[in-house]
């Protein structure tokens, strides 16, 4: 047993499976303006790119140290401001280029979250989430009665074209702000994924797992908690500067508000957060969910509610635990019987979505464009929202759509036991040799 | 500062701590219990306020006096059995998330059914007016109903933890729930039960706190992260320190939005002058009516300086 520990720990001069990730994950943020050219996919893009950071940065605390956040956006949007006058300040006179401007708002995260953690990392678990609850109340309302630094409802605007152009770059043109991100997006997920290896990277995990064997171990688990913070709170601030450049404004009802740590959380987790990739999935959703979901239907919150408490129920580990699982079984070369299975699931939970979605839809149309008259648009049809016959038909569909998937999951529950029992025999028969 | 600014607000402080401490104490008793911190807790407070609202409007207040925080008991009981038990084997944070996803879903409903303004909750006839009048200051009936329910709350939860034989099934569950069990009492059922009262106190809160104040859909959230500092400064799962930093909180709320002094006026009465240009002009103009709002979060920040364990909480970690 204990050698089989060390020899895992064995250096390895070349990982050549890490570098191929990484090297696509950067392939990934060159490319990806190239292929999706509209402006629309651009701002996405650009979103994607710091929330990327932020969502990651969220993680380090509940993924990695078991600190359940609800005031994240207090660093991010801090972070923000601070960033914002400093390009104020820039475009003035002092000399700071634009593209060192997320530094600064790293540090001014830094710096508050150095300030805030050494408070509400006193403690741990359930405490610290209501505590950092409270401390988030406390800067947004704070930001409503300072409106000279904070803008008030209105906010703060700046101008990110300042000072001179450097071989054509002055980050006039949206792709030119993409590949800020970009490149701030790929070095700090870089350090972010060495800092889970670095020694306090790894006690942090301990705290998380442990915290009383980490004290008698002899490390001091609240300076532990309040050294990740900080570096949460660095690189929370790096993703509000970005996210200052890319918006050119910042108000503090938004960017601070307890509703924004919120969204961080829940995407943060439906990505998943016992993974170091998940927030990248998480960050990918938000952006998803909060442009074009919300497009699409003004029940978005309802539906996302939804998902995010199934979610919870079902799939704690979020999406990238439910890709890793069949990363699994895909190794063990037992993916293609269970794929009939997600083939049927998808298509009769397609059908169960479909039937709730339209009551739910209709529901909306009653309550909000109810001066429209009955009449609304659902998937290209015309549905009468007050007639009793589309309602019946909505339960048909949904009461149908259950049955079915009922049906299937069963079978999926069955052989998904099945093949998991054999790869645990097959496990030990490998052992065994 | 007079007598009859004093009493008045204070009257008024104490009223609304005691609705404080009517949520305080359902979401500490589910919190000491289970271990779970309920953050749909105030969730359930609105839903008292709208049921009560559909149901005074069919059979009139007294009624919905009771069945209102019967039905929000009943859905909290259900969210329990069906939801959170489910994932209690996966520790305290999925619990906590689960409750967090269940807050924004009542939010959204709320929205859904009762749209997104404000809803005419009105009082009863017997309890508009006021209850009687000090130093020409009228103090509403509604304002003393809310201290009578919560008394009469306080005192009947206190007998049935206590004196009953349920309330000593539910505290032997709370400190052993391996014993209590292995002696044939359903211990899964108790914790449902505890949580759907918990749901049920927060929604006869709802009843009386929603025609007092205001029915809308951001009332969860108001009071939501109040209730979670008074828990924190009363001391985490202790009872009486809710009770303490309740009415701390309330009467330091009410005197705040009445007080029009700033540190200019300090300043002043000391004889210093603070230009307008001056760099901390813009703080140093802040009333403390302005600063009302932050009030209970500074609390929470030197109570965790000074005392993190809180007012009356035991020692942790």
């Amino acid at each position: 047993m204990s050698s089989n520990n060390i020899q895992s720990y064995g250096f390895k001069p070349l990982n050549l499976g890490r570098i191929v990730i990484w090297a696509l994950f950067a392939l990934a943020l060159i490319v990806a303006p190239l292929l999706f050219k509209s402006s629309l996919a651009l701002t996405m893009l650009s979103q994607i790119g710091y929330l990327i950071i932020i969502c990651l940065s969220y993680n380090m605390l509940l993924g990695q140290g078991g600190m359940l956040s609800f005031g994240h956006a207090v660093y991010t949007g801090l972070g923000s401001f601070i960033a914002i006058h400093a390009m104020n300040m820039a475009g003035k006179g002092m000399s700071i280029p634009v593209s060192l401007i997320p530094i600064v708002g790293g540090l001014a995260g830094m710096g508050f979250a150095a300030l805030l953690g050494w408070v509400t990392t006193k403690k741990s678990g359930t405490t610290f989430a209501m505590i950092t609850m409270g401390v988030g109340e406390l800067v947004a309302s704070m930001a409503l009665m300072l409106p000279d630094f904070f803008g008030g409802e209105g906010g703060i605007t700046t101008n990110r074209v300042y000072g001179q152009s450097f071989m054509g770059i002055s980050f006039g043109p949206q792709i030119q702000v993409y590949y800020l991100i970009a490149f701030y997006c790929f070095v700090c997920t870089a350090a972010m994924f060495a800092f889970t290896g670095t020694p306090l990277g790894r006690i942090l995990n301990a705290v998380r797992d442990n915290p009383e064997r980490v004290e008698f171990i002899g490390y001091n688990t609240q300076r532990v908690r309040y050294f990740a913070f900080i570096i949460a709170g660095f690189f929370a601030g790096v993703g509000g500067g970005l996210a200052t450049i890319n918006f050119e404004i910042v108000t503090g009802a938004d960017s601070l508000s307890v509703i924004r740590s919120g969204g961080y959380l829940l995407f943060t987790f439906l990505g998943g957060a016992t993974f170091f990739f998940g927030p990248i999935i998480g960050a990918v959703l938000l952006v998803f969910a909060s442009v074009l979901l919300s497009e699409l239907s003004k029940a978005w919150l309802l539906y996302l509610g939804l998902v995010f408490l199934f979610m919870v129920m079902y799939a704690p580990g979020g999406i990238a635990s439910l890709v890793m699982l069949n990363v699994r079984l895909a190794r063990f070369g037992r993916l293609k019987p269970l794929l009939s299975c997600y083939l049927g699931m998808a298509l009769t939970g397609s059908v169960v979505v479909l039937g709730a979605a339209s009551m739910i839809e209709m529901l909306y149309h009653l309550q909000l464009n109810a001066a429209l008259g009955p009449e609304m648009e659902f998937l290209h049809l015309r549905v009468n929202a007050e007639a009793t016959a589309s309602w019946l038909c909505a339960v048909a569909v949904l009461a149908v759509g259950l049955g079915l998937f009922e049906l299937v999951r069963r079978r999926f529950v069955a052989r998904w036991h099945h093949i998991q029992e054999e790869i645990e025999k097959e496990i030990k028969r490998t052992e065994a040799h | 500062m007079n007598l009859e600014f004093f009493t008045i607000s204070m009257l008024n402080g104490i009223s609304y701590g005691l609705l404080l401490f009517m949520l305080s104490s359902g979401l500490t008793l589910i919190f000491s219990m289970m271990g779970v911190l309920n953050f749909a807790h105030t969730s359930f407070y609105m839903l008292g306020a709208y049921f009560a609202y559909t149901i005074s409007k069919a059979i009139g207040f007294w009624p919905a006096l009771f069945v209102a925080p019967l039905a929000v008991g009943a859905l909290g009981s259900l969210f329990e059995r069906y939801s959170l038990r489910r994932v209690h084997k996966f520790g305290h944070v999925p619990e906590l998330l689960v409750t967090f996803g269940l807050s924004y879903l009542i939010l959204e409903v709320v929205q859904l059914v009762w749209g997104r303004s404000t809803v005419p909750y009105g009082l009863p006839e017997q309890l508009q007016g006021p209850l009687f009048t000090l130093y020409g200051t009228q103090f509403p009936k509604s304002r003393s109903f809310i201290m009578l329910v919560a008394l009469l709350m306080l005192a009947s939860v206190w007998l049935l933890l206590t004196r009953t034989r349920i309330g000593l099934v539910i505290q032997a569950a709370l400190t052993h729930p391996e014993m209590a069990e292995a002696l044939g009492h359903n211990v899964p059922r108790v914790f449902m039960l505890v949580f759907g009262g918990g749901a049920a106190l927060a929604g006869l809160a709802g009843v009386i706190g929603g025609n007092t104040y205001v029915t809308e859909p951001a009332m969860a959230g108001s009071v939501g992260s109040i209730i979670f500092v008074v828990v924190v400064v009363g001391g985490m799962g202790s009872l009486a320190g809710a009770f303490l930093a309740s009415l701390l909180i309330g009467v330091l709320q009410t005197f705040a939005v009445a007080l029009d002094y700033s540190m200019l006026t300090a300043l002043a009465g000391l004889g210093v002058q603070v230009s307008e240009s001056s760099a901390l002009y813009s703080v140093l103009k802040l009333t403390i009516s302005q600063v009302a709002p932050i009030l209970p979060y500074l609390l929470l920040v030197l109570m965790l300086i000074f005392r993190p364990k809180g007012l009356l909480g035991k020692r942790e970690d």
